[in-house]
């Protein structure tokens, strides 16, 4: 307390802040990034370890011999999906009825606000089909979900196979003390909201879907499925749900255990781990690994039919299969026992999982990062904000205060704390700082109602479909969002004065600051990466400095742009390294995509980028043309 | 200035009736921060419900409102809004009356003492001008009224907007001098949720400066006036008490409103301290740490009354703080009160120093409130160590804000005896510390 009350080190800690807040700033910001940078390097991080006592000392025996029946299924699946043209519903009702589970069906249908052209849909219809082994051990209260999406086109006819085969086997041992429930879902995410819709009796997104007819006990936890070959050489874990969440690192756990247990080639992110950390070539690995799991969580999409689960407070994840070109393969009766495995652990469980963390990032599958130890890497970022905050007009004000707030009160010349004389100050009318904040966030709003609204009038007048109609009214209104400065100054007729972009400023530092904040706690990727690209914007913009070279600084470092680098970067780190002009391709269809993922299933990340992050950017803006 | 007055309560209301109208209304009154147990609205529905079955409302622990309130809204449920609304209102407009009271006597006596010399002559510059005191009393309702914690609570309709109504009545009642009435409100204000008993203090203080008896222990006429204005308190207390008991014709609503109130039995989260400690606690220190905890709200009336004993509108304002930070069931709507009071002590702003910093952190802390709460009760991630941590921050800077103005306050008192510019003893500049 002695810091706060005292005037004399007051004044001392201030002068140090406001004398080296430049220098302090910069070394902020290049610890945070060196931070982040050294999370992926082993020795900083933690083994993982399975923290859950239920399925930690428990040992199982995995006995699925029916791999090739299994196939033999799915080939029957596929066959009968070829002849039906959509999911074969009868054939696996009677399937699932043939194996002894209780199956139920669920119709939805969905029209998407403009087309997909990545999946080529619009209008949806489909049905999920669902069997229910019911436990023989105990009341049936909770219940496990394995499900396999039925795609379209010659995919994951394996997986369908095996979860037949899986329900089968199943259904004859005596040990289950969780219903089991097995789903294939079409028209993957949708088909999946449209069940757990159904399942938790909720309607977020507004999608039409008929009630469920038979429903296990609450949902412990959920594994979905991918195969698309009959053997493989690895599997691949999928965590990053539905805005950034990820299920407990148990299940994870889990997974590489089994994986060790029945030797499995498993990978995260379709990264193998490596030994070799302390060579620089198995550092750039583990740093890849790391910044796919960033970039896939920062775009808040679910990357697995997993994704939506996670949101009802049900730990899943999505197994996926690889076939490559390596020696070993896998059949399916092993995958088979890798499964068994992990739902008889499953099924020993007492209580939801919650032993372990729920925020980590994964350098490799056998290590990872808890939120302790990469939240510093954003904090050191947050900070020169707050640094900003208090001081950043030290070029032009004696600064004795702590605060700018202070300084922008009552300018005390020279005099320690409030003594002084008081200088009648003309603090900016509220309207001049109000004005932009406005018009901002207005711009904002339109960002995100108008390109879904306007299709129909865009595809009227200009040569485009619906799908570029949207994505291009975006850009079009994020670039005229530009243009503002301008605009406001006509309504403040003069009104802009020294103090008045100081006031805008202050505002905008703490708004951002707040926002990051916020958004860092919820999807710490995403807070990670918009701070990377806005924190020196925030920082060093005042209508002083040069103004072409700032814009120029400044439009390159926007939100646009910072997707736009995030493609690249994504493409880089998958070894697919794209040209310009496909990288823009990809860059309109993300876009597309991001705004689907919001109005399909409830992502924030499209509303939060065009209703707060976008607007704050916009005030900053502001400041640089401050007149 | 009546013009202005009912235009900030036109936009008020009409803030107020969009938002009852739009479907964030529900979303409100489900947050924690907003209702807590004591106040919730879909509790006096409940209660009401049983009253109108014919069972007490108190069985089965979930009504903790007084009686009054529920006769009050058996006969208003249809206008609940409109009541939370014009109650809203009525706190407004007594804080704002009081407040042109209040700084009327200020002024004046200001006047008396610049006549009389008493103030040293580099104090010029903390006197007060009817300029910078116009606007105060409009500044203290737009405060109360557009402040988004009044607007939450109001919208969420939690009855705590009432229970501010009341404790706004009784400032007024007390500025204006009225024995009577401010026993009454305070009686009424007490009955309702127990810690404003502490306001005793400070308003018979203000009573007995308005009547010039001085605060002296020995002086027949300082005790003749506060056993009179204990007994018209306890009297009126008693009445409403009496008066609930024969509205429900049995003492049930004793144990399940104060001892509610006293034993925190609710441990569902809120934006005060309680609740953490006693859900982590075990069971049998509970006792002995409900005791330290209830008796940390009342205990600070004693050495703020002594050293405050000049200024009882300060006092009040300092009173209603403590109460509404380390009250059992705190709720935004508590908050918001003692808010509307910061424009009162506007000349206090040179000598505060951590505002800023306070301001920031309420700021940022009102904005992780509900991410924190998504994250644990929805997302399954964080936990209640994440939530607690920020509601042990926005308390920390509850604290420091008035410990802030507290010590500002207490500064400008001792310029005002002691001149603006302190000489050390070797004639260098002196600077105060607080230690």
């Amino acid at each position: 307390m002695g810091l706060l009350s005292d005037p004399n080190r007051r004044r001392a800690l201030t002068n140090l802040l406001t004398r080296l807040n430049t220098p302090i700033c910069v070394v902020c910001y290049l610890a945070g990034l060196a931070w982040f940078m050294g999370l992926a390097f082993e020795p900083f991080t933690l083994r993982t370890y399975m923290s859950e006592n239920a399925m930690g000392s428990t040992m199982v025996e995995e006995r699925f011999p029916a791999g090739e029946r299994a196939l033999a299924t799915g080939r029957e699946f596929a066959a009968h999906k070829r002849k039906v043209g959509g999911m074969p519903v009868d054939w696996l009702v009677k399937t699932m009825q043939a194996r002894g589970l209780e199956v139920y069906t669920q119709r939805f249908s969905r029209t998407l606000p403009f087309p997909d052209e990545n999946k080529e849909r619009y209008i949806v219809h489909g049905t999920n089909v669902y069997g229910i082994l019911r436990a023989p051990r105990a009341p049936r209260t909770e219940a496990l979900v394995l499900t396999a999406p039925c795609t379209e086109g010659n995919n994951n006819h394996q997986a369908v196979g095996l979860l037949l085969g899986l329900a089968q086997y199943f259904r004859n041992q005596v040990y289950w003390a969780k219903d089991i429930i097995f789903l294939v879902n079409e028209h993957d995410l949708i088909g999946m909201q449209a069940w757990l819709e159904g399942y938790h009796h909720t309607n977020i997104t507004g999608m039409d879907w008929t009630p469920l007819q038979g429903r296990g006990g609450s949902i412990q936890a959920a594994l979905s499925l991918e195969l698309s070959s009959d053997v493989i050489t690895s599997l691949d874990l999928v965590l990053e749900g539905l805005n950034g969440q990820l299920p407990n690192l148990d299940l994870a756990n889990l997974f590489y255990a089994f994986c060790q247990k029945i030797d499995i080639l498993c990978t995260i992110q379709g990264k193998l781990q490596r030994s070799d950390w302390d060579t620089p070539s198995g550092y750039t690995h583990a740093a890849q690994t790391m910044m796919l799991m960033v970039m896939k969580q920062a775009s808040g999409r679910p990357w697995g039919d997993h994704g939506l689960f996670l949101r009802y407070h049900i730990e899943a994840a999505t197994i996926k299969g690889i076939n490559s070109f390596r020696q070993y393969k896998t059949d399916a009766t092993t995958i088979g026992r890798l499964l068994e495995g992990m739902f008889r652990k499953l099924n020993n469980l007492l209580e939801r999982l919650h032993q372990s963390y729920f925020f980590y990032l994964m350098p490799s599958l056998s290590h990872f990062v808890s939120i302790g130890y990469y939240m510093p890497a954003f904090g050191l970022l947050a900070v020169i904000l707050l640094l900003r905050v208090s001081s950043f007009n030290t070029f032009s004000l004696e600064a004795h205060a702590l605060d700018l707030w202070v300084q922008l009160g009552t300018p005390p010349p020279g005099t320690e704390d409030g003594v002084g004389g008081m200088e009648q100050s003309s603090s900016p009318s509220v309207l001049s700082i109000l004005t932009p904040v406005v018009i901002s966030h207005m711009t904002g709003a339109a960002l995100f109602t108008l390109p879904i609204r306007s299709q129909e009038m865009a595809v009227e007048h200009f040569p485009v479909s619906e799908t570029e109609a949207v994505v291009l009214t975006a850009i079009a209104i994020y670039t005229a969002g530009l243009a503002l400065p301008h605009n406001t100054h006509k309504f403040l007729a003069g009104e802009g004065t020294e103090k008045g972009w100081r006031v805008l400023k202050l505002v905008a530092l703490l708004y951002l600051a707040v926002l990051l904040g916020c958004t860092a706690l919820i999807n710490f990727s995403l807070g990670f990466i918009l701070a990377l690209t806005l924190v020196p914007v925030a920082a060093f913009i005042t209508p002083h400095v040069p103004k072409a070279f700032s814009a120029t600084v400044m439009v390159l470092l926007s939100p646009g742009f910072t997707l736009l680098y995030c493609v690249f970067v994504y493409q880089e780190l998958q070894e697919s390294p794209v040209s310009l002009a496909e990288g823009w391709i990809l860059f309109l269809s993300v876009i597309s995509q991001g705004i689907l993922d919001h109005s399909l299933y409830g992502s924030l990340v499209y509303p939060l980028l065009a209703l707060f992050i976008y607007p704050c950017w916009l005030l900053f803006w502001n400041i640089l043309f401050w007149k | 200035m009546a013009a202005p007055l009912t235009l900030v309560l036109i936009v008020a209301v009409t803030i107020r009736a969009a938002l009852f109208r739009s479907s964030l209304a529900e979303l409100i009154s489900e947050r924690v921060e907003v209702v807590s147990p004591l106040n919730a609205w879909k509790r006096v529905v409940e209660g009401l419900a049983l009253l109108d079955l014919g069972v007490s409302p108190y069985s089965g622990d979930v009504f903790h409102e007084t009686p009054l309130i529920i006769y009050l809204f058996h006969f208003l449920i249809d206008y609940a809004e409109i009541v939370y609304m014009i109650a809203d209102c009525i706190t407004a407009v007594a804080l704002y009356l009081a407040i042109q009271h209040y700084n009327k006597n200020v002024f004046r006596k200001q006047k008396y003492a610049l006549e009389a010399d008493r103030y040293p002559h580099d104090c010029l510059e903390l006197m007060r001008s009817p300029k910078e005191m116009y606007y105060i009393p409009l500044q203290v309702a737009m405060f109360y009224l557009w402040n988004p914690f009044t607007i939450l609570s109001c919208v969420a309709k939690s009855t705590c907007g009432l229970n501010n109504a009341v404790i706004a009545l009784f400032i007024l009642c007390t500025i204006k001098g009225s024995a009577l009435l401010s026993a009454i409100f305070l009686a009424l204000a007490t009955y309702q949720s127990i810690y404003p008993l502490t306001l005793f203090a400070p308003a018979l203080i203000f009573l007995l400066q308005r009547l010039y008896i001085p605060v002296n222990l020995r002086r027949p006429s300082f005790w003749l006036f506060t056993s009179q204005y204990a007994f018209m308190y306890f009297g009126s207390l008693a009445v409403i008490v009496c008066l609930s008991f024969f509205l429900l014709s049995s003492w049930d609503f004793i144990p399940s409103v104060y001892g509610f109130i006293l034993s925190v039995p609710d441990l569902t989260p809120n934006i005060g301290l309680f609740w953490y400690f006693f859900a982590e606690m075990f069971e049998h220190f509970r006792l002995f740490f409900i005791c330290v905890f209830q008796i940390n709200v009342f205990f600070y009336s004693i050495p703020l009354s002594i050293k405050l004993k000049d200024h009882p509108v300060f006092l009040m304002f300092m009173q209603i703080a403590i109460i509404s930070i380390f009250k059992s069931y705190p709720t935004v709507g508590d908050i918001a009160l003692y808010m509307a009071f910061l424009p009162v002590w506007n000349h206090l702003y040179r000598f505060l120093r951590n505002i800023f910093l306070v301001c920031c952190v309420l700021l940022a802390c009102s904005a992780l409130f509900p991410v924190l709460w998504h994250l644990w009760i929805y997302a399954g991630s964080a936990n209640s160590n994440f939530y607690y941590a920020i509601t042990l921050l926005f308390n920390v800077a509850q604290i420091l804000l008035v410990s802030d103005y507290f010590y500002a306050y207490l500064r400008r008192e001792h310029h005002l005896s002691h001149g603006l510019y302190l000489k050390r003893k070797d004639g260098g500049e002196a600077t105060l510390v607080l230690k």
